[in-house]
């Protein structure tokens, strides 16, 4: 045991890592079944800033991430999305990635016009596109969007578009939610946005695994709520659909799954790490009780 | 006496509605130039009678528009106005030919277009010069924003250093009536001072670090031994590229993925320096790639010139250091099937970091290379730490290049920044103490204490 | 001169948006200046650029080991350029009609778009999943319990592990209220917000001080390997 372990291929853990989540991902796929969630405090804060909005309140949605973390990023992206839609506030989309408009386009397509089709563009909701300059482009617009965003990702004038006009910089929007990848993200828009205006600015936002660990200095004063890696996702998708679909006897979509789906591989990935942790200890005490021999 | 009565009766008529009603009193509104700004801020500030705020939802903020302001604004009113009178009378014409059957090619049509459009766009024109004063007297303030009902202060910004303005506070109800309403006084204009008080601290912080530094450069220079730690990925370079030298296989130095306006990038330029001038040394092949074009530029100067100052400028090959791709994930899958194929011996990861560190280190650790890492990524560091041999964390990483040189004066900066940590370590104590003091006893002189501590000193 | 100019400009702009920081009406001169930095850096793609194609055609025309790499890697370059510069099959906007360019480069259905969707979103994705299978395998390597230190860091990266996922509410749920702190997701929040919270604080002041001491060793031209070598 001892031998075969010291000497094990890399490549089966590979393929151990590979089968722990592939076969959660079909079991779930077939069964519909997944983990029950129970969402922490953070996940309530959250879902509780969004929730206590009234209808045509303004947000202010700032996608940060790329393809490479959809896989943790998206199910929250989609998430409020839906969760703003569902609350009739006014979506300001923006990213501050080159490839956040396509995260916008997603979350667009896959949420407004699927499940929200009244919606109107230019006066529910505006996808006002990429600009680059990272942390340089959050100074700027928290006083003054148009200095910046003079048109919309469509070319459209700023001020021709009907919901523009009760805005003129981020302090005018009654809520930010941010989706960070890494920078500039979610630690970015605390140091230059809130900080600068505390009174007038709420931050609340997702994050990938890696980054949170960074950002609960910041909790709560400056960011009242954080959903940190697909955990988070899953937990905060669990408050919003319970509410809007399983409240009201209705199935959830398998599209506003995804968080609480991922669950399941992420579970047994966790216990197959656990495992291996615990084989290579087991290889270390042996070889050092060897040693001591 | 029926002279007196009549004259007493006309007196109370005429006096009562005088009793009955209350005399409206304004808000008032004072306003004052914003402390420690560059001349472009201005504090409002306003109160209510009593017994009138419990009506109030919102206040409405206005300010007054400049001689500037207005002129623009009846500029764009003539301009639309003329616009909208032109495209009516077109409209008009248009569906006028088109009952009588005129094509709209017709020059007769044509010609009376033009000439009803110049009428009618001189008659707007001309109407809006004659209501200009109209026009003025409306546009005298401009809305600002609308404050909360508990709210008494507001800071209006990007103003004119040099007009004088005034504001005006409507109180409206929740039905959006107006209640009261109120100016102020007289006109102020913002000031610009010349340095940021609310900086003054940060100010002071920054000047004793920066003396520190320099003093303990100078110390050094002047013979003062200073005693640094040894730091064990900076004693492995040696080793790291003689071991590459005697099998014969390549350098790998990676400068981290972002620009050259990261001081860590930096930090790694001037570690590859070093590594540079041993590779020169040890006749080994240094490798590069960058994920950043200015990087590229900056590390082929490093590494020439740390070629030339070890006597082996015709050992430098410029197509070694090379640009990848800015993507992230791109440059990784370069370095991954790099490092597959060409195995280089050793490895330096130097600079900043993201995902793309666990792969790039368990990949050169599946290849059986030496692993010299530094990053002040704290996300990063972990994973480097698990897969390197050796791991510089944090500050070890920008002692590195005073580290490696041994040069008295670089090592005096490391002294120097010791003493920043001294200047961190009795403010926390301060301030912990204060905290935990003025929570256990409520005292309000510890609690202000601290307040002035976390708002002004730490800004 | 060579060196000597650069450190002027370095020590005289850096010194200056020092000051400038204090003083209120030139506090927006360091936004300026990195809109420069922007600017110059996307100029210097140019050169970036250029040196990936020299050094790719280069490699295939010498046919040297590899080369059927850079054969890709150029292609792409240069099939993603034309599409996206050229705006390959984008319909114009409709609020211009009249001008071929017209349209966004992200069309739905665009070769550009198509390119991004099923060739540059896949990739990328399979680059950052790989990383799962490089943590397993360093756990497996590297995560010993040799110190009191290590064990403490396996204790709660057990519980880190267990608490993000269902297996710590399933475990620990029976324990009663009062007990409810040590329940593995509490735990895990704990350990998140104090312990970690504290760990992180520590490293990134010494970030900081570090960063400073750099900054001052560059501007004050005491650090030069930068520009190439230590001495002159």
């Amino acid at each position: 045991m001892y031998d075969k372990l010291k000497n094990l291929d890399r490549r089966w853990i590979f393929l151990l890592m590979f089968l722990s989540v592939a076969i959660p991902i079909i079991i779930i796929g077939i069964t519909g079944q997944s983990f029950p969630e129970k969402p922490t405090d953070l996940a309530y804060s959250t879902f509780n800033a969004i929730e206590d909005l009234k209808p045509g309140d303004k947000v202010l949605l700032s996608f940060d991430f790329d393809p490479a973390s959809e896989g943790e990023l998206g199910p929250m992206a989609t998430a409020f999305t839906y969760h703003c839609a569902a609350n009739e506030l006014n979506m300001y989309f923006m990213a501050l990635w080159p490839v956040g408009p396509q995260m916008i386009d997603n979350a667009i397509e896959n949420v407004i016009k699927k499940d929200f089709p009244d919606l109107v563009y230019g006066e529910d909701y505006v996808n006002l596109g990429f600009k680059s300059g990272g942390e340089g482009v959050i100074k700027v617009i928290v006083t003054d969007f148009l200095e910046l965003f003079s048109t919309d990702a469509k070319g459209t004038p700023f001020n021709d578009i009907p919901m523009n006009k009760e805005i003129s910089s981020v302090q005018d929007m009654d809520l930010v939610i941010n989706i960070s990848a890494g920078s500039a993200g979610t630690k970015e828009w605390v140091q230059y946005a809130v900080t600068p205006y505390p009174d007038e600015i709420t931050l609340v936002a997702g994050c990938t695994g890696v980054q949170a660990p960074l950002l609960y200095p910041y909790i709560p004063e400056q960011l009242p709520g954080l959903l940190g890696a697909i955990k988070g996702a899953a937990e905060y998708e669990k408050l919003v659909f319970d509410k809007y679909y399983r409240d009201e006897g209705k199935v959830v979509p398998g599209r506003y799954q995804e968080g609480v789906r991922r669950m399941g591989p992420q579970l047994v990935a966790h216990l197959l790490m656990i495992l291996l942790i615990i084989a290579g200890n087991f290889i270390y005490f042996v070889e050092k009780k060897r040693g001591v021999q | 006496m029926r002279k007196l009565i009549l004259i007493t009766i006309a007196l109370v008529i005429f006096t009562l509605p005088a009793f009955g009603q209350e005399e409206e009193l304004p808000i008032v509104v004072t306003a004052s130039d914003h402390n420690w700004d560059g001349g472009d801020k201005i504090d409002l500030k306003w109160e209510l009678p009593q017994d009138i705020g419990e009506n109030v939802a919102t206040f409405k903020i206005y300010r007054s528009n400049t001689t500037d302001e207005i002129n623009a604004i009846i500029k764009d009113k003539k301009s639309k106005a003329v616009k909208d009178a032109k495209e009516a009378v077109t409209k008009r014409l248009i569906e006028n030919a088109e009952k009588e059957g005129v094509s709209k090619d017709d020059k007769g049509l044509l010609q009376r277009i033009r000439d009803e459009r110049k009428s009618v766009a001189d008659n707007a024109s001309q109407d809006i010069t004659d209501r200009e004063g109209d026009i003025r007297a409306e546009s005298e303030f401009k809305f600002l924003t609308v404050a909360g009902k508990n709210e008494t202060t507001f800071t209006v910004e990007k103003l004119e250093g040099d007009i004088a303005y005034s504001f005006k506070i409507l109180a409206l109800d929740k039905d959006g009536n107006i209640l009261l309403s109120g100016i102020t006084d007289k006109s102020i204009s913002p000031v610009a001072q010349s340095f940021d008080g609310s900086r003054f601290f940060l100010g002071i912080i920054t000047l004793i670090l920066c003396f520190s530094v320099v003093w303990f450069i100078q110390m050094a220079r002047r013979g003062k031994p200073l005693k640094v730690r040894k730091i064990a990925g900076l004693e492995a370079v040696d080793e790291a590229v003689g071991r590459a030298t005697e099998m014969g296989r390549s350098i790998l130095f990676v400068p981290g993925i972002q620009d050259m306006n990261e001081i860590q990038t930096i930090a790694g330029l001037t570690v590859l320096s070093r590594v540079a001038r041993t590779a020169a040394n040890y006749d080994a092949t240094l490798e590069v790639p960058t994920s950043r074009s200015l990087v590229m530029s900056a590390a082929r100067e490093t590494v020439q010139a740390s070629y030339l100052s070890a006597g082996r400028p015709d050992a430098f090959n410029q197509d070694l250091i090379y640009y990848v791709t800015d993507e992230q994930f791109g440059y990784v899958a370069h370095l991954s099937g790099r490092m597959v194929r060409e195995k280089p011996a050793a490895c330096f990861y130097m600079g900043a970091f993201f995902a793309e560190s666990l792969i790039l280190a368990e990949t050169g650790n599946s290849i059986g290379a030496i692993q010299v890492a530094g990053t002040a990524m704290p996300a990063q560091l972990p994973f480097f730490v698990a897969a390197c041999d050796y791991t510089l964390i944090g500050e070890e990483f920008f002692a590195a290049s005073a580290y490696l040189s041994g040069e008295p004066e670089q090592l005096g900066s490391l002294k120097g920044q010791d003493v920043g940590k001294v200047i961190v370590g009795v403010v926390m104590i301060i301030g912990i103490t204060v905290a935990t003091i003025g929570a256990i006893t409520g005292s309000e002189a510890m609690m202000n204490m601290l307040q002035f501590i976390k708002s002004t000193v730490l800004g | 001169m060579k060196r000597t100019v650069p450190l002027l400009i370095t020590a005289f702009g850096g010194f200056v948006l020092i000051i400038a920081y204090f003083i209120p009406a030139t506090q927006g001169w360091g936004e300026t200046v990195a809109i420069w930095f922007d600017v110059l850096a996307s100029i210097a793609f140019i050169l970036g650029g250029a040196n990936l194609l020299k050094i790719h055609l280069k490699k295939m025309s010498d046919r040297q080991s590899g080369w059927g790499f850079s054969a890709v890697t150029v292609s792409a370059f240069l099939i993603t350029l034309t599409v996206g510069l050229a705006k390959v099959g984008v319909h114009p906007s409709l609020n211009f009609p009249d001008y071929t360019w017209s349209g966004s480069y992200r069309e739905m259905g665009s070769p550009f778009w198509w390119l991004y969707e099923y060739a540059f979103k896949p990739l990328t994705a399979t680059m950052f999943a790989m990383l799962a299978f490089y943590v397993a395998s360093a756990a497996f390597r590297a995560f010993r319990a040799k110190n009191i230190e290590a064990i403490l860091l396996l204790g709660t990266a057990f519980i880190i592990l267990l608490g993000r996922t269902f297996a710590g509410v399933f475990l620990t749920s029976w324990l009663p209220d009062s007990l409810s702190g040590l329940r593995i997701e509490n735990l895990t929040v704990t350990i998140m917000q104090v312990f970690n919270t504290a760990g992180n604080r520590a490293i990134m002041i010494g970030i900081a001080l570090g960063i400073a001491s750099t900054s001052l060793k560059v501007l004050l031209g005491v650090d030069r390997s930068y520009l190439g070598g230590g001495e002159d």
